[in-house]
């Protein structure tokens, strides 16, 4: 059991561009860490330089108290899931598990032991004898695990395990990863680009945007407080609403840009550091803009969306350039050009500076 | 087949059953004239159905041989050391069988051992001129062996390998077409599973073994047959470097008995080492067809 710790950690490929610049952070023993970010942001290449797959070219990764940056794979005590799970073709499900074990010689009862236990785990028990291909997509996945497992490494490494599954087999391998690891308190390191995995698996959140981590915190922290434009409109779906707005009332509210006649204001729940009159992107959440008489947005619907439990409507506020989205719970009617007006609660107004795209600090 | 007109099944039918005779005709009368005595294969009409005296000609052959100057000739092979050893006397004809079965099954074996190592290295490991060595094998694909023989014949002279099994064997063991062939498998095995054997801590080597070898088994399988044919109908190679009649193949032995001079061939006995020539590399195709199909129907990547 260890922790993992990157100092600086950066990567430049053998073209001399570098896809990672500089990653800073400590994980706990036992903590459960998911890196999120868009497709070539440099989420496989950050976990294969801690499996030791991809060379460290900047700064320095320790596994545990050791600096790991000239250790070979086998020698991290680290484990790895494939996003096509890579099982040996010609191996059976038990020679699978088996095989790391048999090269660093571990004695063959011990191996049986923990092949069995593994297997007990995975319910893989009657699998045992069988070739990956006569497996299915989730017995393929478990197996990828289950080799995993057997060789108790510090630190499990996911890439993307459970991308090739069906939905519904997705939740439930998913439950299945987290209930495993809550078990066996191994520090693991999962990247993806799904966020409900994200979200519901990850107790801290790395979120990668072009080789930086943008924002490191608990998924709720992410949610609730997002670091910055690029994080607010990557976690949550459908994604964030951004306006272009003014800070008003000496740092307490937000004047809406081309809000027409009628200004639209929003009050803030803290005043803000921003100086008064300073171009601000304000954040709203679909799902936090609620129905009000009177609110003081107006919403000029062009398209209704029902998802069966709740309605998506998209449109416009007066004339802003932006198009929004709302989410309003249950079936919601409404024809192209209908006006509706929302509010929305101060706490979940979002500030980013419209030029560095970084949150604003509360006063 | 999408389609169910009885007249279209006749016709497609009767298509393959011509192909089929036309192909297998030659090789049925082969058969028919190794099954009679030579009166019989003289006379006309020559017979179309098999005749008597199949299991005459056959021990002939391999006990006796087919008679003339080299023909009748015999050889004794020594098997085991000291107090273990037997000879076993034979004819000619059957040492040639037994010299193609070594040349081809060297060849065989040399071709897949050497290219499957040098695709391996082209493959995985990072060095000096990698790409430039795995052209020079490529472009040697453009010269077969009978532009650059002259050469390798000077070659094997000055290194005294004429008259020698290796002499036979190794200047025909260098495949451009097999490493090819493993280069391009190679590359088709999934990044991740080297990946996931180095995490398992399987060095090169390890790799090797345990893991690319097993999975290039059909591969495998299907060079060997191509090769094992192409070694087994080596003709020009072993009629150049060979002197020695103990060194003769099967096919050099066939082609020459056809050719006597001033005596009328025995057609009989020339069927039955014509034979007897096809028999192995049929055996090969036969044993090795199920490998080859096992390697159709499973994907195993
Ligand atoms: N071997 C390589 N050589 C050069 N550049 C590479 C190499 N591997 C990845 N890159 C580049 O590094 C960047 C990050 O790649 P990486 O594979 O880490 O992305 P990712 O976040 O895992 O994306 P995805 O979600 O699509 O898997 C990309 O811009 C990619 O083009
Ligand atoms: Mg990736």
């Amino acid at each position: 059991m260890a922790g993992v710790s990157f100092k600086d950690v950066r990567k430049t490929y053998d073209n001399k561009i570098e896809v990672i610049h500089g990653v800073d952070m400590t994980i706990a023993d036992g903590e459960f860490i998911v890196i999120v970010g868009p497709s070539g942001c440099g989420k496989s290449t950050l976990l294969r330089m801690v499996a030791g797959l991809e060379r460290i070219t900047g700064g320095e990764i320790s596994i545990g108290e050791r600096v790991v940056n000239e250790l070979e794979p086998k020698d991290r005590d680290i484990a790895m899931v494939f996003q096509n799970y890579a099982l040996y073709p010609h191996m059976t499900v038990y020679e699978n598990m088996a095989y790391g074990l048999k090269i660093a010689k571990v004695p063959k009862a011990e191996i049986d032991q923990r092949v069995r236990d593994a297997a007990k785990t995975l319910e893989l028990g009657q699998l045992l004898e069988r070739r990956p291909r006569q497996l299915s997509g989730g017995q393929r996945q478990r197996v990828a695990m289950g080799r995993a497992i057997v060789r108790k490494p510090a630190v499990f490494l996911f890439d993307e395990p459970l991308s090739n599954l069906d939905a519904k087999l997705r939740v439930q391998m998913r439950l299945e990863i987290k209930r495993l690891q809550r078990e066996l308190g191994v520090t693991s390191i999962y990247v993806t680009h799904d966020q409900v995995e994200a979200m519901t698996l990850a107790d801290r959140l790395i979120v990668m945007n072009a080789g930086i981590a943008d924002q490191i915190g608990t998924p709720m922290d992410v949610y609730d407080r997002p670091a910055s434009v690029f994080v607010a409109g990557f976690i949550g779906s459908p994604a964030m609403n951004f306006l272009a707005g003014r800070v008003a009332e000496g740092g307490r509210a937000i004047e809406l840009a081309g809000q027409g006649g009628a200004r639209a204001t929003l009050a803030l729940a803290r005043a803000t550091t921003a100086a008064a009159g300073a171009a601000v992107a304000v954040g709203l959440r679909p799902e936090h803009l609620a129905p009000a008489d009177g609110g003081p947005l107006e919403l000029t619907v062009e398209l209704a969306e029902p998802l069966g439990a709740d309605s998506l409507l998209h449109g416009r506020f007066g004339e802003s350039r932006e198009t929004v989205t709302v989410r309003l719970p249950g079936h919601v009617r409404a024809n192209p050009g209908e006006t509706r007006r929302f509010t929305v609660d101060p706490g979940h107004v979002h500030l980013f500076d419209s030029q560095t795209g970084k949150r604003l600090a509360d006063a | 087949m999408v389609e169910n007109r009885p007249w279209l099944t006749v016709l497609s039918h009767a298509v393959v059953l011509i192909g089929l005779v036309i192909i297998a005709f030659p090789v049925w009368m082969t058969f028919v004239a190794s099954t009679h005595d030579q009166q019989t294969m003289l006379r006309s009409p020559i017979p179309l159905l098999p005749g008597p005296h199949m299991v005459d000609n056959y021990v002939q052959i391999l006990t006796e041989g087919y008679g003339g100057r080299f023909g009748s000739s015999k050889h004794t092979l020594e098997l085991g050391w000291g107090p273990a050893k037997i000879s076993i006397t034979m004819s000619t004809i059957a040492m040639t069988m037994i010299n193609s079965m070594i040349m081809a099954l060297g060849i065989t074996i040399g071709k897949i051992a050497i290219s499957i190592i040098a695709a391996f290295a082209i493959v995985y490991f990072r060095f000096p001129f990698r790409m430039w060595f795995f052209w020079a094998i490529f472009i040697t694909l453009m010269l077969p062996v009978e532009v650059r023989i002259v050469p390798t014949y000077g070659v094997v002279a000055s290194l005294g390998m004429l008259d020698s099994y290796s002499g036979l064997i190794i200047p025909l063991i260098a495949s451009a077409t097999a490493t090819f062939l493993f280069r391009q498998f190679f590359m088709s095995v999934p990044d991740e599973l080297t990946e996931a054997a180095r995490v398992d801590g399987a060095g090169p080597m390890r790799f090797f073994w345990d893991i690319l070898l097993p999975m290039s088994r059909t591969t495998i399988a299907a060079l060997f047959v191509i090769q094992f044919i192409y070694g087994w109908n080596q003709y020009l190679w072993p009629l150049l470097i060979t002197t020695k009649e103990s060194f003769y193949t099967v096919v050099m032995a066939v082609s020459r008995q056809a050719n006597v001079v001033d005596s009328v061939p025995s057609w009989n006995l020339l069927m039955t080492m014509a034979m007897l020539a096809m028999l192995p590399p049929v055996l090969v195709v036969v044993f090795m067809q199920r490998q080859f199909v096992r390697g159709l129907v499973e994907t195993e990547k």
